[in-house]
């Protein structure tokens, strides 16, 4: 793990880049992660994550930007700039089923090559999908889902890089952490080795590659 | 009573002692008003909570408790977290016994279309496949129609959030169950005539001999 300022670790990630991003509805983004994204414009981004939020909030603000050439989302009912942009054809948006999306990413992370879901079976989402029965019930074959970049918003992180999350702030964090080549964190509270009992680390210090130092 | 009342007071009636329940956005997070007296039911938000209580008093929010539409809400005793991998475990697991859901349509087969209106409507599905797939038992909370059309209809015409059928329909009007794959009319709500259903249906429903009124 290596420690970085706010712009050289953003700095780290080119144009055209595949972003995981954790947070739900902005809850658990790390927010001043995606403010430099926007600040050095990185363009053409692709970004997994389980919403757009809103236009003024975490992964609204690369959207309303227009920063965002492709989007892996369940949602995005709550920012009309999104809608917006898919409608005009300026944004590619591929909605995912919110759990089949964390258990893609989660199958990225763990060496799987997809996962089989009953979810989105007899509906759109199943169309054009490989399907496959075992003991008699039917499953969609869904692949698994990785990332050139995670960037996660930890509670807590010792100076080694374990990670702690807190309360619902800890959503899609510990997964994508898992599923990208760099992971990039942002954590709220920087603490000394020990202070994160190791009954508590939910993320292990070897899967973090940057820490962003408070400035 | 008002047309969201009757939905949630009746669907509490259907929450059963210890068990884990997801209540959707809308009509259904109002089913947590009316827990039965002496019973304690586990709320999950799918954000990753078990144990979702009331709104925080002014001031007394934290920026990460929030339930599954990004609001303030508060943790219970005995509440717990996780992340959305173990959410969703929890849903597809069989580890869930009830979801309440809102809906835009429920045909007479019981399928239900509740996450977009194409050229309309597109925000995505969230969660709600997931639970209409994965849940032990499907409650739809929706009003009987919208706009002067009736919502319960013969086949939906809008995309299906499941293959599979759901297990009970609640609206304002009557309670409707799907056994063997055929809408039944179990229940007619305060006031409201088996031929007002009738009426306000487009689907066919099954209408046994005796048909009781809500109990709430």
């Amino acid at each position: 793990m290596r420690t970085l300022s706010l712009p050289a670790a953003v700095a780290l990630i080119p144009d055209g880049a595949s972003l995981m991003i954790g947070g739900f509805m902005g809850v658990g983004t790390p927010e001043i992660v995606v403010d430099e994204l926007v600040r050095q414009g990185k363009r053409g981004l692709t970004v997994i994550a389980n919403d757009t939020a809103m236009p003024a909030v975490g992964i609204g603000k690369l959207v309303r930007a227009r920063l965002v050439k492709k989007a892996i989302v369940s949602h995005i009912g709550t920012n009309p700039e999104t809608q917006a942009q898919m409608i005009a054809g300026e944004m590619e948006v591929d909605l995912v089923p919110q759990g089949t999306l964390i258990e893609r990413i989660r199958a990225g992370g763990f060496g799987l090559g997809g996962i089989l879901t009953a979810t989105g079976l007899g509906t759109v989402v199943g169309e054009g999908k490989q399907k496959v029965a075992i003991a008699g019930k039917d499953y969609l074959v869904e692949p698994a889902l990785r990332a050139d970049f995670a960037l996660v918003n930890a509670f807590m992180a010792d100076y080694l890089g374990n990670l702690a999350y807190a309360l619902t702030g800890r959503n899609f964090n510990p997964v994508i952490a898992m599923a990208a080549d760099t992971v990039i964190v942002a954590a709220d509270n920087i603490v000394p080795v020990g202070l994160i009992s190791p009954d508590h680390v939910v993320t292990p210090a070897p899967l973090v590659d940057y820490l962003i130092a408070h400035s | 009573m008002d047309a969201q009342t009757v939905i949630a007071k009746r669907i509490a009636l259907e929450l059963q002692d210890g068990t884990l329940v997801n209540l959707g956005i809308g009509i259904p997070t109002r089913v947590a008003n009316y827990v039965p007296a002496g019973i304690k039911v586990y709320f999950q938000s799918e954000n990753g909570l078990i144990g979702t209580g009331a709104v925080p008093e002014e001031g007394m929010h934290h920026r990460l408790l929030t339930d599954a539409g990004g609001k303030p809400v508060t943790a219970l005793p005995g509440a717990c977290v996780f992340d959305s991998a173990m959410s969703f475990g929890l849903i597809r697991g069989g580890h869930l016994a009830m979801t309440v859901l809102g809906g835009l349509q429920v045909d007479q087969s019981g399928h239900l279309a509740n996450w977009m209106i194409p050229g309309k409507m597109v925000p995505g599905m969230g969660g709600a496949m997931d639970l209409a797939s994965g849940a032990k038992r499907v409650v739809i909370a929706m009003q009987h129609s919208a706009k002067g059309k009736s919502k319960v209809v013969k086949t939906c015409n809008l995309p299906l959030t499941s293959a599979r059928p759901i297990d009970l329909l609640v609206t304002e009007l009557a309670v409707i169950a799907f056994p063997d794959g055929r809408a039944t009319l179990m229940e007619t709500a305060p006031g409201v005539s088996v031929q007002q259903v009738l009426d306000a249906s487009e689907a066919e429903l099954v209408v046994p001999d005796n048909v009781p009124e809500m109990a709430i």
